[in-house]
C-alpha cells in the first residue's frame, strides 16, 4: 500500500468509525427528548424508564463519538497538512461554529445523564431537548466544510486575493444545505431503524412488555419519518451533483458515454476497462430526468473525464446502488410496519413476519449512511478540494504512515468489538430503572 | 492588518487561543490527574478513591476535553501555516496523543458500564489510568518541542525535526513529567473539595506529594533552561518578568500551604492560579514565536478574514457557552462537603 493509500485508508476508516457514533449523537438525543416529552405529557413512568435505559447506552456511545471526533479534528492536520494549510482558514468557520454547538451538546449531555437527581424534573427534561437541538445543529454546520470540498465556492478569490474572502461564503454554497439536510436526516433514520430492530429482536425472543412496545413505536416513528423524506433531499442532492460535479454523477451511474436520454441503472457491475456495465436494468431517460428534469437532457459521461482523474467507478456505482436500495427498503419496511399497526395495533409485537422484517431492516440505515458517504467522498477522488487540490497534493510528507494506519485500524477494530459486546449486555439488562 | 476593537487581531486571536489552552490545562488537566490517581489508588479506601474520581469526572470530562478541539480549531482557522508545520512535525507524537485520548475516554465509559469489581472493570481501570498518565506527558513534550528550537520550517516549506532537541532532550522529558505532576496536583486538590472524612485526607496527602514532585521538577528544570531555551530564559531574567515569577512562586506556596492546613477551597483557587501563571508565563515567554525559531504568530496568521470571523463570532459563541458551562459546574461542583 502506498503512502497516499495508507493515509486515505486511515482517514476513511476513522471517519467510517466516527460516523456511526456521530449519527447516534444526533439520533439518540432525539429519542431521549421524545421519551422525556411523553413522560411529561402523559405522566406514564414507563417513558422515564425508557429514557433511563437509552441514556445508559448514550453515555457510552457519545463518549466514543466524542473521542473519535477529536481524532478527526487532529487527523485532518496530521494526515492532510497541505490541505489544511490551503483551506484551513476557509473551512475553519464551519468548524468554529460547529465547535460551539458540539461544546453545548457535550455540556448538556453531562447535565442530562448525571443531573436527574440534582435538577428540577422539568429543567432536567429540557436539557435533553438542548442536547438534541445542539447535536443536530452541530451536524448541519460541520457539513459545510465537506460541502466546500465538493463545491469550493470563492476559490478564485481565495487564490488571487485571500484578503477579500467572505468568511460566510461556505454557507452560501448550494451544495451545503442539500448535503446538510440529507446527511443529518439520515442520522435519525439510521438511529431509529437500528434501535427498532433491537426491540423487534427482543419481541421475537418473547420480550413483549408494554415498555418495549412503546420503544418500538417511538423508534419506528422517528426512523420512518426520516426515511420518508430521504428521497426528497436525495433528489435535491443528485441535482446539485449533476450541476457541480457531473464527473461524480457519471461515476455514480457508471455512465461511460455522454448521451441524451441517459438511462438510470438498477444494479449492474461496471467494467472500467471495457466501459460497459454488465447485468443492469436500464430505465431509459430516467437519469436525464432525475438530473435535469427532462427525459431528453444530455448527461455528461466518463468519456469527458481524463482516465487518470476517474474515481473508483465500481466502488462509487455499487455504493450508490446500495444507498438507494437500502433507503427504499427502509421505506418499504416502515410502511409495512405502519400498515400492520393501523390494521391490528395489538398484533404488532406478535407478528413474526413483521418483526423479522424490522430485524433485517435494522442495519439498513447505517448501510445507507456509510455507502452514501462513500459516494460523496470516493466520488470526489482524485480531488481533495474539487478541481483545486488533489489528494496526492494534500497528503503529509511525514514518514510512518503505515504504522499509524495499522495502529488506528487495530485500535478502532478493538473498540468496535468491545462496544458491541457491551451494548449486547446492556440491552439484556434492560429495562432499567427499577 | 486593520485593528480589531483597537487591538492587533493576531494578538487578540492568540490571546483567545491561550485562554482555550488555559481552560484545557485546568479542566482537562484535572481529568488526566483524576485518571492518574485512579491508577495509583492504594490502601484500604482504594475503591472509594476510584469511585470518588469517577463521580467527580463523569458529568464534566467530555465538555472539559472539547477545549482541546477549541484550541485546534483556532489554530487551523487563524494560523494555518503553524498548523501545517505542527501537523507534519508532530505526526508521530500526536498520533500517540490521540491513542491516549481515545483509549482513556473509551475505557472510562466502558468501565462505567461494567459491573463494579468485575474483571472488565479492573481492566478498564488500568487502561483509563495508564492512558491518563501517558497523554499529559506527551502534551508536555509537545509544548517543550515548540519552544526548544528543534522544529524547523524552511522557506521552501520543508519541516525538519531534530529529535535531540525535541522528544529526547532532558528539558522536554522534564517538561513532560512536570505536566503529569501538574495534572496530578490539580486533581488531588480538586478532589479534596469534593470528598470528606478519611477520603479527603487521602487526597490531601496525594496533593501534597504531587505538589512536592511538581516543585522538585520545576527546580530541576530551572538550571537547564538558559542553555536549552535561551529565548524563554532571557525573557524571564528581565526585571519586568519579576512580578510574574513572584506570583507563580507565591501561588505555589500558597496552594500547598492551604492544602496542608486543610483550607481546600482556597487551595483550589490558588492551584488554578498557579497553573494559569505557569502556563501563561510559558506562553508569554514564547511570544512572538508560535514555533521557535522559524514561525511567528504574525507570519503564521491567515491573510484572509478568518481571524476577524473568529473574533466577531466569539461573543455569540460565548453567549451560549458560558451560561451552559456555568450551569454544568453549578449543578455538579457547587456542592461542598
Amino acid at each position: 500500500m502506498s503512502h497516499l493509500d495508507a493515509a486515505r485508508f486511515q482517514m476513511a476508516y476513522s471517519l467510517a468509525f466516527h460516523m456511526i457514533f456521530a449519527a447516534l449523537g444526533v439520533g439518540m438525543p432525539a429519542l431521549l427528548a421524545t421519551a422525556e416529552f411523553l413522560h411529561l405529557r402523559t405522566g406514564d413512568d414507563e417513558y422515564m424508564r425508557l429514557a433511563k435505559t437509552w441514556a445508559r447506552a448514550t453515555a457510552v456511545l457519545f463518549a466514543i463519538g466524542a473521542v473519535s471526533g477529536t481524532g478527526i479534528a487532529l487527523e485532518l492536520g496530521l494526515l492532510w497538512p497541505e490541505f489544511m494549510h490551503f483551506a484551513g482558514s476557509t473551512i475553519g468557520p464551519a468548524f468554529a461554529l460547529e465547535g460551539y454547538a458540539f461544546f453545548t451538546e457535550a455540556i448538556f449531555l453531562g447535565l442530562y445523564l448525571y443531573g436527574r437527581d440534582r435538577m428540577p424534573p422539568l429543567a432536567h427534561s429540557l436539557t435533553s431537548l438542548a442536547v438534541a437541538v445542539s447535536g443536530a445543529t452541530s451536524s448541519v454546520l460541520v457539513t459545510a466544510a465537506n460541502a466546500w470540498m465538493q463545491n469550493p465556492v470563492g476559490l478564485e478569490t481565495l487564490r488571487a486575493n485571500p484578503e477579500q474572502m467572505n468568511p460566510w461564503i461556505i454557507f452560501a454554497n448550494s451544495h451545503w444545505w442539500v448535503m446538510a439536510l440529507h446527511s443529518t436526516i439520515a442520522c435519525y433514520a439510521a438511529t431509529g431503524f437500528a434501535a427498532a430492530g433491537i426491540y423487534a429482536w427482543g419481541m421475537l425472543r418473547g420480550r413483549t412488555d408494554t415498555l418495549r412496545r412503546k420503544a418500538l413505536a417511538i423508534t419506528m416513528a422517528m426512523g420512518l419519518l426520516a426515511a420518508l423524506t430521504m428521497p426528497l433531499t436525495g433528489d435535491a442532492s443528485a441535482k446539485v451533483v449533476a450541476r457541480n460535479q457531473p464527473e461524480k454523477l457519471a461515476a455514480m451511474e457508471a455512465l461511460f458515454v455522454t448521451r441524451e436520454r441517459a438511462p438510470l441503472l438498477l444494479g449492474g457491475i461496471p467494467n472500467e476497462a471495457t466501459g460497459e456495465v454488465c447485468c443492469a436494468i436500464e430505465l431509459p431517460g430516467f437519469l436525464s430526468f432525475l438530473a435535469f428534469g427532462s427525459f431528453n437532457a444530455e448527461v455528461m459521461g466518463l468519456d469527458q473525464v481524463p482516465r487518470e482523474e476517474w474515481p473508483n467507478i465500481p466502488l462509487v456505482h455499487t455504493s450508490f446502488q446500495l444507498m438507494v436500495g437500502a433507503g427504499m427498503a427502509m421505506i418499504a419496511a416502515g410502511l409495512y410496519y405502519l400498515w400492520v399497526r393501523w390494521r391490528h395495533p395489538e398484533q404488532v409485537s406478535a407478528d413474526r413476519r413483521l418483526l423479522w422484517t424490522l430485524v433485517i431492516a435494522s442495519p439498513l440505515g447505517y448501510i445507507a449512511l456509510e455507502t452514501g458517504w462513500i459516494v460523496a467522498e470516493a466520488g470526489r477522488q482524485h480531488w481533495t478540494v474539487w478541481k483545486a487540490m488533489t489528494t496526492a497534493e494534500a497528503v503529509t510528507p511525514a514518514g510512518g504512515m503505515g504504522a499509524s494506519m495499522l495502529g488506528f485500524t487495530a485500535l478502532y477494530a478493538v473498540l468496535g468489538v468491545i462496544l458491541v459486546l457491551l451494548l449486547n449486555r446492556l440491552s439484556h439488562e434492560a429495562p432499567e430503572g427499577k | 492588518m486593520a485593528p480589531w476593537l483597537g487591538l492587533d487581531p493576531v494578538v487578540a486571536a492568540a490571546a483567545v487561543m491561550l485562554l482555550g489552552l488555559l481552560a484545557y490545562a485546568v479542566l482537562g488537566g484535572a481529568d488526566f490527574g483524576g485518571g492518574i490517581w485512579d491508577l495509583l489508588a492504594r490502601g484500604p479506601r482504594q475503591r472509594e478513591q476510584q469511585m470518588a474520581i469517577a463521580r467527580a469526572m463523569g458529568p464534566v470530562w467530555e465538555a472539559n476535553h472539547v477545549w482541546l478541539v477549541f484550541v485546534v480549531v483556532i489554530l487551523f482557522n487563524v494560523f494555518p501555516t503553524a498548523y501545517r508545520a505542527l501537523g507534519i512535525a508532530f505526526f508521530g507524537l500526536f498520533h500517540l496523543v490521540l491513542v491516549g485520548i481515545v483509549l482513556r475516554g473509551a475505557a472510562f465509559a466502558f468501565r462505567a458500564a461494567a459491573p463494579a469489581d468485575s474483571r472488565y472493570w479492573l481492566l478498564w481501570s488500568r487502561v483509563f489510568g495508564g492512558a491518563s498518565a501517558v497523554t499529559p506527558f506527551l502534551l508536555g513534550l509537545a509544548a517543550a518541542a515548540i519552544s526548544g528550537g528543534g522544529i524547523r520550517l524552511f522557506p521552501d516549506g520543508t519541516v525538519q525535526v531534530d529529535p535531540s532537541l525535541t522528544w529526547f532532550s532532558p528539558v522536554s522529558l522534564l517538561m513532560g513529567l512536570l505536566t503529569v505532576a501538574m495534572c496530578a496536583y490539580l486533581a488531588g486538590v480538586f478532589l479534596t473539595v469534593e470528598t470528606s472524612g478519611p477520603l479527603q485526607e487521602d487526597f490531601r496527602l496525594r496533593a501534597l506529594w504531587a505538589g512536592a514532585l511538581l516543585a522538585l521538577l520545576a527546580l530541576a528544570l530551572l538550571p537547564l533552561l538558559p542553555a536549552a531555551m535561551p529565548q524563554l530564559w532571557q525573557r524571564f531574567a528581565r526585571p519586568t518578568s519579576a512580578p510574574l515569577l513572584v506570583a507563580g512562586a507565591g501561588l505555589a506556596v500558597l496552594s500547598a500551604a492551604a492544602v496542608y492546613t486543610r483550607r481546600y477551597l482556597a487551595a483550589r483557587v490558588a492551584a488554578v492560579g498557579q497553573v494559569l501563571v505557569l502556563l501563561g508565563g510559558w506562553a508569554a515567554g514564547q511570544w512572538p514565536y508560535i514555533i521557535y525559531p522559524d514561525v511567528t504568530f504574525h507570519a503564521a496568521a491567515a491573510t484572509g478574514p478568518s481571524i476577524r470571523f473568529l473574533l466577531n463570532t466569539l461573543p455569540f459563541g460565548l453567549l451560549v457557552l458560558l451560561p451552559s458551562l456555568w450551569l454544568l459546574f453549578r449543578v455538579f461542583k457547587a456542592e461542598v462537603r
